[in-house]
């Protein structure tokens, strides 16, 4: 058997890819919660650390930060709009808070705020927001935030990270207290797989090769690296050699390594959990257009509402599984083919 | 056009200042105002000259601050939470000499630092940004938030308009700051009756104003918001170690000062041309005692 063509992963998860049984054998969790544990380690560690709850805080389990530091935890009821404009004020005064809320309501009830108040005079504010895409599967389409990420990359001087695991959005949340400016750290509310070791080599602008391969690129984030892992393990069986690159952070994003990818494979797919326009797919696409022109492809959720249902159900049938990267592969690799 | 005051352009008088000292004060950041807009061709006359003595009373007797030190992390911050009156603000930092005077007559120019609307970033003594209408007031209470967790005593003064609470966002922040028991932080309303469109009354009314403030657990004070004494009474009075915050309805008049601004819509966003700039600045002249120069 010749040596792993995978980087970081955890005991038992390449066995679990091989097999097909990911969501079954893996540990998993929601990285709501991953962000709730580390903001416990973050405020810790930084007394500047708060966190302010607008009524979600048993959602994201924030509701732990305030057993500890009761002191700087805020609960300011359903008012979206005050929150994220006082953690404004805050940040003026040195003051770190991290705002917890869902994406559909810090994204776009409070964009006003996020724009004028934090993004424009580039105040030291944290939006740590679960429910990002559809992976607030169940709860249906008015908490499914399905272009969060979209809208935050438009924004002048927000930063976008869209963590894979539990693992990825530790390390990103002591990332996003030591970052200087507005950070935004999309969280899935559904439990995803658990899938790097600790020494998963995280910085913000920086994407990680997690499986080497020459044939093709996939560039995935958040809950989509696992899909887009399951989709090599399932092309390698075909003889498809793979490349899978955790782009955890949206913005900045990172084109030498996404150029690299491009110019050594010559074919690229995209996947993620956000709308096609404007995300991830958009960001790679727009990128090499200019750049690095491959045959490319995104997987990504379409011009349409979702509806409420199981994570795993859900996702294939809004055509984000790895069956859908698979097949997206195979019509990159064709047209690759083609152009020789 | 350049005014003749009594305190020297360019010098920073010693606050604070008493009440007839604001009352000049007052007209020179009116002149201010006036030539500030009138050379950038656009800008909003109306509601700062309404806010004019209000933000002369905060910033020549009521707030703390170090004008050498804009960023001391024990003053008194100040919000114009209705971002557009800029110019009584740029105005009054001008004249506390916090900013320097060859500012003024840049307002709006490309490479200014004097914004359209206020941009802490850019200006120094402009505690926070403001323009969408809404804002400053959350930022405010967040301001007052961490000064109680740094353990600082410092205050947080806010104007808002009275057409800016027409804005949700307003009462999300008016329900948590009495609930916070934020006494440190101080709201005004520059109640000058009139916003972009027309009359408030006439766009969406917003009476009864005290008794809303007070059924959400304000400590209200109403007052004559051009009246010097009242205005300095009622800032004076604020009790900061009270339990709840105060909300000061400060009754204006919208142009205050120049005769054909006064209670007009049109003068909420439009610059007086050469003529009107002349005649306002000496209407403001004339009523400070001022000599008036010859404006043809």
């Amino acid at each position: 058997m010749s040596a792993s063509r995978y980087h970081y992963l955890r005991p038992g998860i390449e066995e679990a890819l091989r097999r097909g049984t990911l969501f079954q054998d893996a540990e998993t969790q929601a990285t709501r919660f991953s962000y709730a544990e580390a903001i416990i380690e973050v405020g810790r560690a930084n007394a500047e650390v708060v966190v302010l709850n607008a009524d979600v805080s048993k959602g994201i389990r924030t509701c732990d930060f305030a057993e500890v530091f009761p002191e700087r935890s805020y609960n300011l009821g359903i008012a979206e709009q005050n929150v994220m404009a006082a953690a404004a004020g805050m940040a003026t005064t040195g003051v770190i808070p991290f705002v917890s809320t869902y994406a559909v309501f810090a994204t776009l009830r409070a964009l006003d705020q996020v724009r004028n108040s934090i993004c424009y005079p580039r105040l030291n504010v944290k939006i740590a927001a679960s429910h990002s895409g559809i992976t607030a599967a169940p709860d249906g389409v008015t908490h499914q935030g399905q272009e969060d990420l979209t809208i935050m990359r438009a924004l002048p001087n927000m930063t976008v990270i869209a963590a894979a695991d539990r693992t990825v959005t530790h390390l990103a949340t002591h990332a996003a207290a030591a970052w200087q400016g507005p950070v935004y750290l999309s969280l899935s509310r559904d439990p995803v797989p658990v899938l790097y070791r600790d020494d998963y080599p995280f910085a913000i602008g920086r994407a990680v090769t997690v499986r080497e391969g020459a044939d093709v690129a996939i560039v995935a984030n958040r809950d989509m690296v696992a899909q887009a892992l399951l989709a090599a393990e399932a092309l390698a069986g075909e003889g498809t050699d793979v490349r899978v690159i955790d782009c955890h952070t949206l913005k900045p994003l990172d084109a030498e390594a996404i150029l690299e990818a491009a110019a050594e494979t010559g074919a690229v797919v995209t996947a993620e959990n956000n709308t096609y326009y404007g995300g991830l797919g958009s960001a790679v696409a727009e990128l090499l257009v200019e750049h690095e022109p491959v045959p490319m492809r995104r997987v990504g959720v379409a011009d349409t509402f979702a509806e409420s249902g199981p994570y795993l159900p859900l996702i294939d049938k809004y055509g984000l599984s790895a069956r859908h990267i698979v097949a997206a592969v195979h019509e990159v690799l064709a047209r690759k083919a083609h152009a020789h | 056009m350049s005014p003749q005051p009594a305190i020297p352009a360019g010098v920073s008088p010693p606050a604070p200042l008493d009440t007839p000292g604001l009352t000049e004060m007052a007209a020179r950041i009116r002149c201010d105002i006036i030539e500030m807009i009138h050379a950038a061709g656009e800008g909003h006359p109306g509601g700062s000259l309404s806010a004019a003595d209000l933000i002369t009373a905060l910033y020549f007797r009521v707030m703390r601050l170090d004008p050498a030190r804009p960023d001391w992390p024990d003053r008194d911050r100040f919000i114009l939470s209705k971002g557009h009156a800029c110019p009584a603000w740029y105005a009054a930092l001008i004249e506390r000499g916090i900013l320097g005077r060859e500012h003024l007559t840049t307002l709006r120019c490309l490479g200014s630092c004097l914004q359209g609307h206020p941009d802490m970033c850019k200006t120094p003594g402009i505690d926070f940004t403001a323009g969408s209408l809404g804002h400053g007031f959350s930022a405010g209470l967040g301001m007052a938030l961490a000064g109680r967790l740094h353990k600082r005593d410092y205050r947080v003064w806010v104007i808002i308009g009275d057409g800016e609470s027409q804005e949700g966002s307003i009462w999300e922040a008016a329900m948590a700051a009495p609930n916070l028991g934020l006494g440190r932080l101080t709201v005004i309303m520059d109640r000058n009756r009139i916003q972009n469109d027309d009359f408030v009354e006439r766009i969406m009314p917003i009476e009864p104003v005290a008794d809303k403030w007070r059924a959400f657990g304000w400590h209200v004070v109403e007052i004559d918001g051009h009246d010097m004494a009242q205005i300095v009474a009622a800032l004076e009075g604020v009790d900061p170690d009270a339990p709840r915050p105060t909300f000061i309805l400060a009754h204006t008049t919208k142009g205050k000062g120049v005769s054909f601004m006064e209670n007009v819509p049109a003068w909420h966003g439009r610059a007086p041309n050469d003529a009107e700039a002349a005649q306002a600045l000496a209407e403001i002249r004339t009523a400070a005692g001022w000599e008036v120069a010859d404006v043809g």
